[in-house]
């Protein structure tokens, strides 16, 4: 199948390793990638500080660059969740309102693809040791996945998951509350590494960069040792 | 005290609690522990049942909300002809008011109140000692905050969550206790202070969970029994509701009533659920001889025109409490508002307007939690959200964050814009940088960095490597 990436700004400019295991992983699997250059970000930083109208121009943005594509698949389940509102954002405008509806219907998370449209049943990944799974907010909540990660990292060669003390509650990052209520959200990502740690893993591992990111960096400075993985980069792991 | 609890700034209010090590223990416990009782208790409802009941609930409540005036008309009918007299209350002060009048022109001495949020809300104790009025908390936790100087409550059902047994021993010492702070003890303590209080009070007030439009019932549900005997001890009896809490039938309070003791602390059931059903009657050895109910507006019928009607749902279950992670870091006197967690965040602005409350709607991730647990079935997260818009856009509050999201607006639906933007960031991030993460900021970053480190940005982009090793270059 032909799939078109969209790898999300963050990734982008920040995590580079992440969008490059994607490619890896998708091709490996026998799919053709198509990742189309004018993409920029998604539009959800703006829309959840409540820019409602200076997000569209971005949403607008986002659909022209990707309405060709046959899937869209983002390792990102919160981007993911975020491009399902398009059509409610764009609600007032008939045109553009189907043109959201669309994009959206075939936009999917990672895994999510991996799992409920091509339906994988093997991955030859291998990453010996333990590892933890935080589940993303928007990934689980607003869009639903929250098996498909399990599944796919419980076919991992080597790799055992353990669960943590409230593993299914928010990290504290949440876009511009990280940084507009910094001390706040650095308090939720103190208890959420606190109780990581606690669980003893070697791997702390996500669909989502940006919680990845804040949980990483209350780690990083606590000085831990637990590394931090992309499922994406977990699944290409050899 | 209203809705508001103090003057301080939001920022110095934070602090303080921040560092209120204590207090903070306190929130994470308590959430664990009625989060998993309460998880408990509802997987006893059956696999996916819960969500059926929270979707019939959220309908029952959205019904009477939708037929407000109806439900209301029919309610205070009811009441009359039950004996009873009605008052409507446009705001805090004439709900005040109109109750401290009754006190005075009926001689009242001493007032016992049972805990309720909209008593709080409308400020009735402060009004009613002014006017030379004895009050008494009988909530045990009311009963502590008062005798700490009226200390204002932090949660909406534990309201004294905040204070150890250590410091309520203190608390009782000024009033005579000289005993250990074990927790039996202090309870025996209250409870003998607080017996008295009861037969030799003139006037009762309390809240209401739920009226019923049918019958002209107010419910009061409650574990300790103080609200029993402040219905059953005095002869005069006022009952205080937020216009919202009407159900139109016994049969919608069963649904809501199921959900409500499951959703506030985990138990199927809490230890009274009273029924007050206006005079009583005569020669009967106990009950009202006169009773009042005070329906308070205090800008409920402005949310109810407004697009945050469904707030009005809200049964004060104090669930979306229980599950916020800003809540559990934060307690509930950072809000600066009786009404905290997710749904004062919603609510407070609208009741007290934003110039006080402006920081409110950030004290929010969006994580969804408080949507999925609600029992009223509000989206709180949404309503959330469009406090966000209102301040963003419709009050323009922060010129800051505004210019920063139109800048993003316009990189992000203009490609080279982001290519060439994206491209000289590592280097302005550079000055912060240490070992190759990012651990100093300044203005917006310094929260980030306070306690965090944030990876640096990438000198090569996904979209450079992508483009050079489509071209043949490096893989
Ligand atoms: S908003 Fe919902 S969860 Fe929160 S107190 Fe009200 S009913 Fe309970």
């Amino acid at each position: 199948m032909k799939v078109t990436l969209f790898t999300t700004c963050i990734v982008d400019f920040m995590a580079m390793n992440v969008g490059k295991a994607t490619v890896e992983l998708l091709e490996g699997l026998g799919h053709e990638i198509d990742y189309p250059t004018n993409q920029t970000c998604c539009g959800q930083p703006m829309y959840n500080t409540g820019y409602v109208e200076k997000t569209k121009g971005t949403i607008k943005h986002f659909i022209e660059t990707f309405e060709h594509a046959e899937v869209i698949v983002s390792p990102s389940g919160s981007c993911v969740s975020f491009v399902k509102e398009y059509p409610h954002i764009l609600a007032d405008d008939k045109v553009w309102k189907e043109r959201a509806e669309k994009v959206a219907s075939k936009t999917y998370e990672l895994s999510q693809f991996l799992i409920d449209v091509i339906n994988i049943n093997e991955i030859s990944a291998k990453l010996p040791g333990k590892a933890v799974y935080h589940s993303n907010c928007h990934t689980a909540r607003f869009l639903k996945v929250k098996e498909q990660p399990l599944q796919l990292l419980s076919k991992v060669e080597g790799l055992e998951l353990v669960d943590f003390h409230n593993s299914d509650k928010c990290c504290g990052f949440g876009g511009t509350f990280s940084v507009k209520m910094g001390d706040i959200s650095a308090e939720v990502a103190d208890e959420k590494a606190r109780y990581i740690q606690e669980a003893n893993p070697d791997y702390l591992i996500g669909a989502d960069f940006a919680c990845l990111m804040n949980i990483g960096g209350r780690l990083s400075r606590i000085g831990s040792n637990i590394k931090v993985m992309h499922i994406a980069e977990v699944l290409n792991s050899k | 005290m209203g809705i508001k609890i103090n003057d301080q700034s939001f920022k110095k209010n934070l602090k303080k609690n921040l560092n209120d090590d204590f207090m903070r223990a306190a929130m994470v416990k308590a959430q664990d522990l009625i989060n998993k009782n309460r998880a408990n208790v509802l997987s006893q409802l059956g696999d996916g049942n819960y969500q059926e009941w929270q979707k019939l609930s959220g309908e029952v409540r959205a019904h009477a909300i939708e037929n407000l005036d109806f439900y209301l008309n029919q309610f205070a009918e009811n009441v009359v002809k039950n004996g009873g007299n009605v008052f409507f209350a446009k705001d805090a002060k004439e709900a005040s008011q109109y109750i401290t009048n009754l006190a005075i022109e009926k001689g009242v001495k001493k007032v016992v109140k049972a805990k309720s949020m909209v008593t709080e809300e409308i400020g009735i104790n402060h009004d009613l000692i002014d006017a030379g009025v004895d009050v008494k908390e009988t909530d045990l936790a009311e009963y502590i905050l008062q005798l700490d100087d009226w200390n204002p409550p932090s949660h909406m059902v534990v309201p004294s969550l905040h204070l150890n047994k250590t410091q309520i021993r203190d608390v009782f010492a000024k009033n005579g206790y000289s005993g250990k702070d074990i927790p039996e003890d202090l309870a025996a303590f209250a409870r003998a202070q607080l017996r008295n209080e009861f037969v030799t009070a003139d006037m009762g007030i309390y809240g209401c969970n739920f009226a019923i439009a049918e019958s002209g019932a107010i419910t009061l549900i409650s574990n300790e029994g103080n609200i029993d005997l402040c219905t059953s001890a005095p002869e005069l009896q006022v009952a205080v509701m937020g216009m919202e809490r009407i159900l139109a039938t016994y049969e919608d309070a069963d649904i809501c009533i199921s959900l409500l003791a499951r959703n506030a602390v985990g138990a199927k059931n809490t230890s009274y659920t009273t029924f007050v059903n206006g005079i009583t009657e005569e020669g009967a050895a106990d009950g009202a001889k006169e009773f009042h109910v005070v329906i308070v507006d205090n800008g409920r019928s402005k949310v109810l025109k407004s697009q945050f009607k469904e707030v009005l749902q809200c049964m004060r279950c104090a669930a979306c409490l229980n599950i916020c992670p800003i809540y559990r870091q934060v307690g509930g006197h950072s809000y600066n508002s009786i009404y905290s967690g997710p749904l004062g965040v919603v609510l407070t602005p609208l009741l007290a307007g934003y110039d006080d409350f402006e920081e409110l709607p950030y004290m929010c991730s969006l994580c969804g939690a408080c949507t999925e647990v609600c029992p009223s079935n509000i989206k709180l997260h949404s309503l959330i959200h469009e406090h966000k818009r209102v301040l963003a856009e419709d009050k323009k509050a922060s010129t800051f964050w505004g210019a920063g999201m139109t800048g993003a607006g316009m990189v992000f639906s203009r490609p080279w814009m982001y290519k060439l933007g994206t491209g000289v960031a590592p280097l302005m991030t550079k000055p912060f940088m240490v070992d190759g993460k990012i651990k100093r900021g300044v203005s917006v970053l310094k929260g980030w960095t306070d306690k965090r480190d944030m990876p640096a940005l990438e000198k090569v982009r996904f979209r450079d490597w992508y483009t050079s090793r489509s071209k043949g270059g490096n893989k």
